[in-house]
């Protein structure tokens, strides 16, 4: 048969098994329905995985590719590792080796971080932000000002300064409609000075800075926390291409300063803005390859109406199948014909279960937006939609192999005699 | 108008000895060592009672099952010589089935239905409907060309599946009781059809039934009973259901 032949074959086939499923409309539909829903709940979640995922990221990069942060324990690689990351072993005298430019020349900026949960009252009104214990960098390193009033001073932190600079949530939980800025308001019983209410940020930020009261770290570390040591260090290098190496004194200087030989034991791990990507892309990346696993199981469980409905349609149309034999199909052309024909009906459902998908989606995202106040923009996920739809034409393939078997097995005669 | 083909040919349909046994739980011998000949242009009719086995030879002579013993040459091929493609290549080109309960696809027009076999031809699309077109005229439908099977009468279903039959222009049309499902005025019609068929345009028919007056529009009767051939005789005094043949 010439390869024209062939190609009609195939046309023909298509519309026959096409008219094979319109005259089954209702069950041809209730067939597909767990293809559809599996399809659905695939792209749903590779859409909003792949936006939750932007939204991450998105924050990181606000941090700026030349922030390296170092933060006490090990590199975290399993469970153990995450809750052992609570330890003191930044102190006062790494941050002072790390500020020397003997040491770490190309740090252009280094900020202690301590930070907690702490009640903060001012009159009647009491509610709990997080504290934030850094210096004077907090603004240029965060990229979050205040609007009102001014951040705090290099001597105010030298100075354990009570003053204190709230997100935009504290203030109106403290405050209301009223001025804050040089109003004293109460931490763990201590008075503190407003002097800036930061800009609304939204509750997208990797840290939720509208609902920070963020003062000195000297006082934090002194009077609130009473600690001696650092729960991060925050380094800025001077220049993007200097990051690998500011990293790479970072780490000398710390195990100079904390006597350890073997790079294995360091009981701190600097993370740059890349790694932090990389992480939580990896992160985002496995449970939304996790969830669309869970979604898949629909699509096996389709697969199997698919199969049970196929071998109903075949034992059906017996008496059709012997009249095309006895009329010169081969069981080859028989095979075609019902393989398309799941073929067709999973397609189907794929393309429906995309849209679907793609319209729930973007419903989503819209609800996110209006109501989570995020900036969550709406992907088409390109490689779901055509996954999904390579997957459901497989499924209809795979699982509509044995029924058409079975069609294409049956002798024209016995086929003919079927009642 | 073309010439019926010399009689001296070598037989299109040469069967010796030919033997099926179902065996499904039971071993059932439906047919023990059949032999004859058909020549081409041929009108054979197949009589006998029911249960005669008059049907399973239908089927193999049709490619559509496999004798269990003695061998079947179709234009001098032998059948267990061919493979599932090659037969199914045979029954599409060279064969015609018109059957008892038409077989027509329900919900499909009667153009369509006519085209059926060319899917499996080869042929060019572009071709079809002219062609399914010609041969709906030959058997006199030309205006239900649109028509389902379901709008229409029993003997318009049978002139259909005619239609279907000759599509491809086959040697061979075999027909199992074509008039079985009819009423007289109707299968009369048909039987026209089919003689005119065989005197006109030289298809070898071979037409199964087990009435005697149906059969009797044949040239030649072979008498099937108990899988056996019990005679086989010419007819003296054919019934013409059309006025051309005496």
């Amino acid at each position: 048969m010439s390869l024209s032949n062939k190609f009609m074959t195939l046309k023909y086939s298509l519309k026959t098994a096409f008219n094979g499923l319109r005259a089954n409309k209702s069950r041809s539909a209730l067939t597909i329905l767990g293809i559809v829903i599996g399809i659905t709940a695939i792209m749903m979640v590779m859409s909003l995985g792949q936006g939750a995922q932007d939204l991450i990221l998105g924050q990181i990069q606000g941090i700026g590719a030349k922030t390296i942060g170092i933060a006490p324990g090990r590199q975290p690689k399993g469970m153990m590792d995450a809750l052992a990351t609570f330890t003191d072993s930044l102190k006062q005298k790494d941050l002072e080796l790390l500020s020397s430019k003997a040491n770490v020349p190309h740090a252009a900026k280094i900020m202690p971080v301590v930070f907690g949960s702490e009640k903060a009252v001012f009159e009647n009104n009491a509610t709990r932000p997080t504290i934030f214990g850094v210096n004077d960098m907090f603004s240029e390193l965060y990229d979050v000002y205040p609007d009102q009033g001014r951040s705090m001073t290099e001597e105010e932190v030298r100075s354990y300064a009570d003053v204190v600079v709230i997100g935009s949530k504290i203030k109106e939980d403290l405050f209301g409609n009223q001025e804050a800025v040089n109003q004293k308001i109460k931490i763990k019983n201590r008075n503190f000075r407003v002097i800036g209410v930061l800009e609304k940020k939204g509750a997208g930020s990797l840290v939720n800075f509208d609902n920070v009261a963020v003062i000195p770290y000297t006082t934090a570390q002194q009077y609130i926390f009473g600690i001696k040591y650092f729960n991060r260090l925050a380094v800025e290098a001077d220049s993007e291409a200097n990051v690998a190496k500011t990293v790479e004194d970072i780490k000398i200087t710390l195990r100079n300063s904390h006597n350890i030989d073997d790079p294995e034991k360091d009981d701190f791990f600097v993370e740059t803005q890349a790694d932090a990507i990389k992480t939580v892309g990896t992160i985002t990346s496995v449970l939304t390859l996790f969830l669309a696993a869970v979604a898949a199981i629909s699509l096996i469980v389709g697969g199997v109406g698919i199969m049970n409905i196929m071998l109903v349609s075949v034992t059906e149309r017996t008496r059709e199948i012997g009249l095309r034999k006895a009329l010169g199909a081969t069981s080859k052309n028989i095979m075609l014909q019902f393989l398309l024909e799941s073929v067709g009906l999973t397609a189907t459902g794929g393309v429906i279960g995309i849209s679907l998908g793609v319209g729930l989606s973007i419903l989503v995202a819209l609800v996110i937006n209006k109501f989570a106040g995020l900036s969550w923009g709406y992907n088409f996920p390109v490689s779901a939609a055509l996954l999904g739809l390579g997957v459901s034409g497989l499924i209809g393939l795979v699982f509509g192999i044995y029924p058409a078997r079975q069609a294409a097995k049956k002798s024209p005669m016995e086929a003919l005699r079927y009642e | 108008m073309i010439e019926k083909p010399s009689q001296i040919n070598q037989p299109i349909i040469a069967v010796k000895n030919l033997e099926k046994t179902f065996y499904d739980g039971t071993q059932t011998t439906a047919l023990c060592g059949v032999s004859f000949n058909i020549k081409e242009g041929e009108f054979v009719a197949i009589m006998g009672p029911s249960g005669s086995g008059k049907s399973t030879l239908l089927h193999i002579l049709g490619f559509l099952d496999h004798a269990t013993g003695g061998e079947y040459l179709f234009e001098g091929r032998s059948q267990s010589d061919l493979t599932d493609e090659e037969l199914a290549h045979v029954r599409n080109k060279k064969m015609g089935f018109v059957f008892q309960n038409f077989n027509l696809l329900a919900r499909t027009s009667v153009l369509e239905n006519v085209k059926l076999p060319l899917l499996y031809s080869g042929i060019k699309e572009r071709e079809w409907d002219g062609m399914a077109r010609e041969v709906i005229k030959t058997v006199g439908l030309e205006h239900r060309m649109d028509h389902e099977p379901a709008q229409l009468s029993g003997g318009e279903k049978q002139r259909v599946a005619i239609a279907r039959a000759l599509i491809n222009n086959p040697k061979v049309i075999f027909a199992d009781e074509p008039t079985g499902n009819l009423d007289s005025k109707s299968g009369k019609a048909i039987m026209e059809v089919i003689q005119t068929l065989n005197e006109k345009m030289g298809h070898t028919i071979i037409l199964i039934t087990h009435e005697t007056y149906t059969a009797e529009h044949a040239e030649r009767i072979l008498f099937v009973r108990d899988g056996k051939i019990e005679s086989d005789r010419r007819v003296d005094n054919r019934l013409a259901a059309n006025e051309f043949i005496k």
